[in-house]
């Protein structure tokens, strides 16, 4: 049987413990159940606007968010659902961001995966792909300039996002800089509705770190033990100063680019391929096969989660809605511009 | 002791680095050479690992500003021109502006933009960009025309909590001289009356305020007594100030060097008659540079941005209504 990067599919990787496996697993099951309900909840007309899921890479999400550390900056993208529980997100903060709660973390303001908490390090991107890139670096800029030289960051982009002026110059300034930054790439392999083959035409995206002069590796995006080991390793590295590190994950986007779309042009073939495997019975299978839990464990954390998932929903449903009243409609935060704006 | 304006503006970064750890620099050719226009010279040498010589990146550049301002830092990007800051555009109106409004986390950055034409300088190293940036809510663009304002407002715009664009004058660089490096005690947010006057008020600001005191004196031999109101700051715009003198005068000339279609005249002007009609004894009137991209040769560059026999002959016209 061979991986997603046309490798035979190798003996379980012994570097990764049980406890940061299983670690991992629950979050990828927690981000499933959380990426659930935004569905269902898009589908009966409770949320306005897009709903992005990440189905299908939740394994080098996950494997990435747990390997930051509290200090580290984190910059998701649209399918990092996983990452972003793992980093410290409460499920809540995402059902009040997507219902434009007043509690939420932008009131309203900005919706779905537009979310963050940049003054914890915890990033929140804009739709421009590439554009956060370069944001992360210079916090780590910022970082070397206080002294900190513990942290690293972490971002993530797409196939697509790869092709962008903007990922080219924050990967070049973060290589120049020698920044403590790990970019993972997610290919998994449409952007929207382009393929890859419209969209690049390298062999292999990792070929592309040698040409920046930073390190990179491709791991296969269905295998949460690869993802591990090769983000433990890559995390390593960056924090050993030895600069930028590229990883590029391969998998399939198991849903269409946002709940809008039914994704009717991906190539049926790829579901049957290793491409198309979904991570999380990979996990699953792997943690049967090594004992690390058996089907009433499996069923047991899949209920915590799912319960976990209906209590933030009710809690966020019952808070109040956005509201144009109270809205300041200041966007500045020099107190000397907000105060004229506010008296008029 | 003379001071350029170009002084002022190296001065200002000088104090701001001096006094403020969390203030650095990031931009082309900024440290060993001091900047394409000695914006920075020798700046590296006294502040070591704090004058960054940045690669062609403009995005980047203020990408990184971004993140560096979130962790607390005050940086100060200089664009070579402000014709290249267009590569940073999404950085600048999607990213910085919005970041407060979307996260009420502040985005303290200054760009420092290179501004206006030289003579020879063509099309892509002459653009006065403050009508576009001015478009976008959460940015703060300032238009200094003075070494004092030069001086005070850049180091006002390190301290403002919002994202600044820095619009300083090429032509003003080394043209413009003063004997000390006077502090201004106006806030960077308020217009100034830079000449009084009772006919006609023309309102205008950065090098334009030069041409429109030339016209000023020319227009005072024909006994017409034009009041020139320095904007000094677009955004916030001090609209105020505005109305006031044209209370005064019953008379409106807008001046600046951008381009006419939708820019600061034409939001200057909609902002009086809209509140203040009744003040006015003759229509408003704009003068811009030409709809044209910027020429290269003096002969066309000349006859392509406002001049002061332009202005006088704006102002005749508006005063003989």
């Amino acid at each position: 049987m061979l991986d997603t990067l046309n490798r035979p599919r190798r003996e379980p990787v012994t570097s990764v413990s049980r406890e940061q496996f299983t670690n991992a697993f629950q979050w990828m099951l927690l981000s499933r159940a959380v990426e659930e309900k935004l569905a269902s909840l898009w589908r009966t007309g409770k949320i306005f606007g897009g709903v992005y899921l990440g189905k299908g890479q939740e394994a080098v999400s996950a494997a990435l968010g747990v390997m930051l550390k509290p200090g580290d900056i984190f910059g998701p993208l649209i399918r990092d659902q996983a990452g972003r529980l793992a980093f410290g997100e409460l499920p809540i903060d995402v059902f009040r961001v997507h219902f434009g709660s007043q509690t939420g973390f932008s009131r309203g303001r900005d919706g779905n995966v537009h979310r963050g908490r940049p003054a914890e390090g915890y990033h929140a991107m804009i739709s421009h792909l590439g554009s956060l890139i370069s944001v992360v670096a210079g916090a780590l800029l910022a970082r070397r300039f206080k002294g900190d030289t513990a942290a690293i960051g972490a971002t993530t982009i797409g196939d697509g996002g790869t092709s962008t002026g903007a990922f080219h110059e924050a990967v070049n300034m973060a290589a120049v800089e020698k920044l403590p930054l790990v970019i993972v790439v997610v290919n998994n392999q449409y952007a929207f509705s382009t393929p890859n083959t419209r969209q690049f035409a390298c062999q292999d995206l990792a070929d592309r770190a040698a040409g920046y002069g930073v390190e990179g590796q491709s791991v296969d995006g269905t295998d949460l033990a690869d993802c591990l080991e090769t983000l433990g390793r890559a995390t390593e590295r960056a924090r050993a100063g030895y600069g930028p590190q590229m990883v590029v994950a391969n998998c399939l986007r198991l849903t269409g680019h946002a709940e809008h779309d039914d994704a009717f042009y991906v190539d049926k073939g790829l579901h049957q391929t290793p491409l198309g495997r979904d991570c999380l019975k990979v996990a699953q299978e792997y943690l049967l096969e090594s004992q690390w839990a058996n089907q009433k464990t499996l069923a047991a954390w899949r209920k915590a989660a799912k319960t976990q998932v209906e209590e933030a929903v009710a809690d966020a449903q019952r808070e109040p809605l956005a509201d144009p009243g109270t809205e300041t409609w200041c966007p500045y935060a020099t107190a000397k511009i907000a105060d004229a704006l506010l008296v008029r | 002791m003379s001071i350029t304006y170009l002084d002022a503006i190296r001065e200002a970064q000088e104090k701001a680095l001096r006094e403020n750890p969390r203030v650095y620099i990031y931009g082309q050719d900024i440290a060993t050479f001091g900047g394409a226009f000695k914006a920075t010279r020798n700046l590296a040498k006294e502040f070591p690992g704090r004058v960054l010589d940045a690669p062609i990146s403009e995005d980047a550049m203020v990408g990184s500003a971004i993140g560096a301002a979130i962790e607390g830092m005050r940086p100060i990007v200089e664009m070579q021109f402000a014709d290249f800051s267009a590569v940073a555009f999404n950085q600048i109106v999607n990213q910085a502006a919005t970041l407060y409004w979307r996260t009420q986390v502040a985005c303290p950055i200054t760009i420092r933009l290179p501004s206006g034409a030289n003579p020879g300088s063509g099309p892509f190293h002459s653009q006065t960009l403050e009508s576009i940036y001015s478009h976008f809510p959460g940015l703060v663009v300032m238009t200094p025309a003075t070494v004092e304002d030069a001086y005070t407002m850049l180091l006002e715009a390190v301290e403002v909590d919002d994202p600044v664009i820095f619009c300083e004058h090429k032509f003003l660089y080394n043209r413009l001289k003063s004997d000390a490096l006077p502090q201004s005690n106006l806030p960077f947010n308020t217009a100034r009356i830079a000449r009084a006057g009772r006919d006609i008020s023309i309102v205008t600001y950065s090098s334009m305020v030069h041409e429109a005191l030339s016209a000023a004196d020319l227009l005072h031999k024909e006994n017409i007594e034009a009041e020139v109101v320095d904007l000094r700051c677009i955004k916030p715009l001090d609209i105020k100030t505005v109305l006031e003198s044209v209370a005064r005068t019953a008379r409106l000339l807008c001046v600046g060097e951008s381009w006419p279609w939708g820019g600061v005249n034409s939001e200057v002007i909609t902002s009086v008659v809209t509140r203040g009609f009744q003040l006015l004894d003759a229509p408003p009137q704009r003068i811009n540079s030409k709809d044209t991209p910027i020429p290269f040769h003096p002969n066309l560059w000349g006859a392509h941005k406002p001049s002061s026999q332009a202005i006088a002959a704006a102002a005749r016209r508006q005063c003989a209504w």
